[in-house]
């Protein structure tokens, strides 16, 4: 099962309390974009094999949503960090290359 | 390819079964093949069968990673069904339930389609109209189904709690010529009819790039050595992203885990597939006497062919409040399978950016009753460039906002 921990509250939340909201740090568009950037923002994912940004909400916690950084080859959980960032902060990343030398983010 | 038959089977029973041959043979790669289908799943070896009755093109090789059936085509629940609301999707989904009727005579491999119906509760109100919408869409659509109360559900399926605490059953879309088969046989029947027509299936070869030249591609590295081709198919569900980024494309395409379970065998008591798609569980019994269960995706990115196990507590609390009778079987086996789930939650069968490139995938949790009408209609797309049931599925439906809803209207996956 998975446990990532909630940055606003602290606890340790297990995946039953928690919803899964997708990637994480996608560029929004709106009206006035092109039809390739408005497709790219609402459909266009980068669904790696490997490490994954991406949201969550602690639904039946505090209620709020935050970030996480997580492998989707094997589940491990690398960190998680606040939803008001738009990069994933050096220190997840770190956490990151310390396990996974080599590792380049995508995109 | 020596005929399967009564006869053969009495000839090998006076010879202690020493001439059955093998089904197809494991060749070493060609250096170059017209066409090349990655991924020997149902939906690949369809296309390559396909390519070769209906446009005589059988210079042809399947590249399978592992062996061929492994992925979802030998993971699945086996429901065959074509009762969706959207016209392409009717289309697509009946040509194949269709070819299933016939499939063991022209495969000349019994792959047990077994058209015993399937029936799809509905539990609340907004359930009863959705599928009194999808019965009269079919009956448009040239799909037989029909709307049944709760009396004839209780007759078809008795040991159906109709008056369940809290969604009672009110009724059912039922389609009698839906069903199930065998999925194994699926994979081994068309791998057997391509290898007769002289195709190549290449199985432990992982395809590991892909080569263009001038925007047009040029053949796939695999850790078998390079192979060059004319025109490539990727057809690889779940890995589908992984191999558009080596071809330099992205698709819309999302990869989680959907998972399945079996229990002990036990006498016959249900012989529908019932779907109950508000308290999320669907079940059917296997030959061997299994009941076969399934539920909804897991909700996150997921290679790992390993689902949650609170899913699996959700899929079973619904199926006892349907069946009160499975809740003293045993379970015995329990797997998962990556799907790949796009935006509409309707598959791609598409040309690609890079010329020669096609791509099949986005059947998600509910591409084994497709296997044969998407292999007959990826083999036109790529034989001829256009076909009328795939052209509806390309990938530029999202850029220009051409969804076929699904997700909305069948509101279930499988
Ligand atoms: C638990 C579960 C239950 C389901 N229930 C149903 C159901 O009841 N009814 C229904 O209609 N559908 C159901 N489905 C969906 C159905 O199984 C799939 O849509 C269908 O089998 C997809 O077939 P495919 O040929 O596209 O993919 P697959 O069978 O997954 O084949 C893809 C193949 O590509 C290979 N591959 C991947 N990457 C590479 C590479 N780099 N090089 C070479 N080969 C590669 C893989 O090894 C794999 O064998 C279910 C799925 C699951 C997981
Ligand atoms: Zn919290």
């Amino acid at each position: 099962m998975l446990t990532f921990e909630c940055p606003y509250c602290g606890v340790q939340a297990d995946e039953t309390e928690l919803s899964p909201g997708g990637e994480a740090h996608l560029t929004r568009h709106g009206p006035e974009s092109s039809d390739e950037a408005f497709e790219g923002y609402l459909f266009l994912r980068e669904n790696p094999r490997g490490v994954h940004f991406e949201r969550w909400r602690h639904s039946f916690g505090c209620g709020k949503w935050f970030l996480a950084a997580r492998c989707t080859m094997t589940l491990e959980v690398f960190g998680t960090y606040a939803a008001q960032t738009t990069e994933p902060p050096q220190d997840i990343l770190d956490k990151i290359t310390g396990r996974r030398p080599g590792w380049r983010r995508l995109g | 390819m020596r005929r399967y038959s009564v006869f053969a089977i009495a000839r090998e029973a006076m010879r202690h079964h020493l001439g059955w041959e093998r089904a197809w043979a494991s060749p070493e790669p060609k250096k170059r093949y017209d066409v090349i289908i990655v991924g020997a799943g149902g939906h690949g070896l369809a296309t390559a069968y396909w390519l070769g009755k209906n446009h005589g093109i059988t210079n042809v090789a399947v590249i399978e990673k592992g062996w061929l059936g492994g992925g979802n085509t030998g993971r699945n629940t086996t429901i065959i069904r074509s009762n969706y609301l959207q016209d392409p999707s009717a289309a697509i989904y009946e040509k194949a339930r269709s070819l299933y009727e016939t499939m063991s005579q022209d495969l000349n491999y019994n792959v047990m389609f077994s058209p015993r119906g399937v029936m799809m509760l509905a539990q609340t109100q907004h359930e009863v109209r959705g599928y009194l919408r999808t019965a009269h869409a079919n009956a448009l659509q040239g799909v037989t189904t029909e709307f049944i109360g709760p009396e004839r559900v209780k007759e078809l399926c008795p040991i159906i709690n109709i008056d369940g605490p809290r969604y009672p059953v009110l009724g059912a879309l039922w389609q009698a010529r839906a069903g199930t088969a065998r999925h194994d046989a699926v994979a081994w029947g068309y791998a057997r009819a391509c290898s007769d027509m002289g195709m190549d299936i290449i199985q432990q070869c992982e395809v590991t790039g892909i080569r263009r030249e001038g925007g047009r591609v040029a053949g796939i590295d695999t850790t078998k050595g390079a192979i060059d081709c004319d025109k490539l198919g990727l057809v690889v569900a779940g890995h589908s992203g992984h191999l558009a980024e080596m071809a330099g494309f992205r698709l819309p395409i999302e990869s989680v885990a959907l998972q399945a379970l079996v229990s002990e065998p036990i006498k016959p008591c249900m012989d529908v597939v019932v779907m109950a798609n508000t308290v999320h569980g669907y079940m059917s019994q296997s030959d061997k006497g299994e009941m076969v269960i399934g539920g909804g995706a897991d909700g996150f990115n997921n290679y790992t062919q390993r689902g949650s196990f609170h899913h699996v507590q959700e899929t079973v609390r619904a199926l006892v409040e349907t069946f009160p009778m499975v809740s003293r079987l045993k379970m015995l086996r329990w797997w998962g399978g990556i799907v790949d789930m796009t935006g509409d939650r309707s598959p791609i069968l598409s040309k690609t950016p890079v010329d020669g490139v096609f791509v099949n995938c986005g059947w998600g949790t509910g591409g084994f009753k497709a296997i044969p009408g998407s292999g007959w209609a990826m083999a036109e797309l790529m034989a001829k460039g256009t076909s009328p049931l795939a052209d509806p599925f390309s990938m530029t439906r999202f850029r220009e906002g051409r969804f076929i809803d699904e997700s909305v209207a069948a509101g279930v996956a499988h």
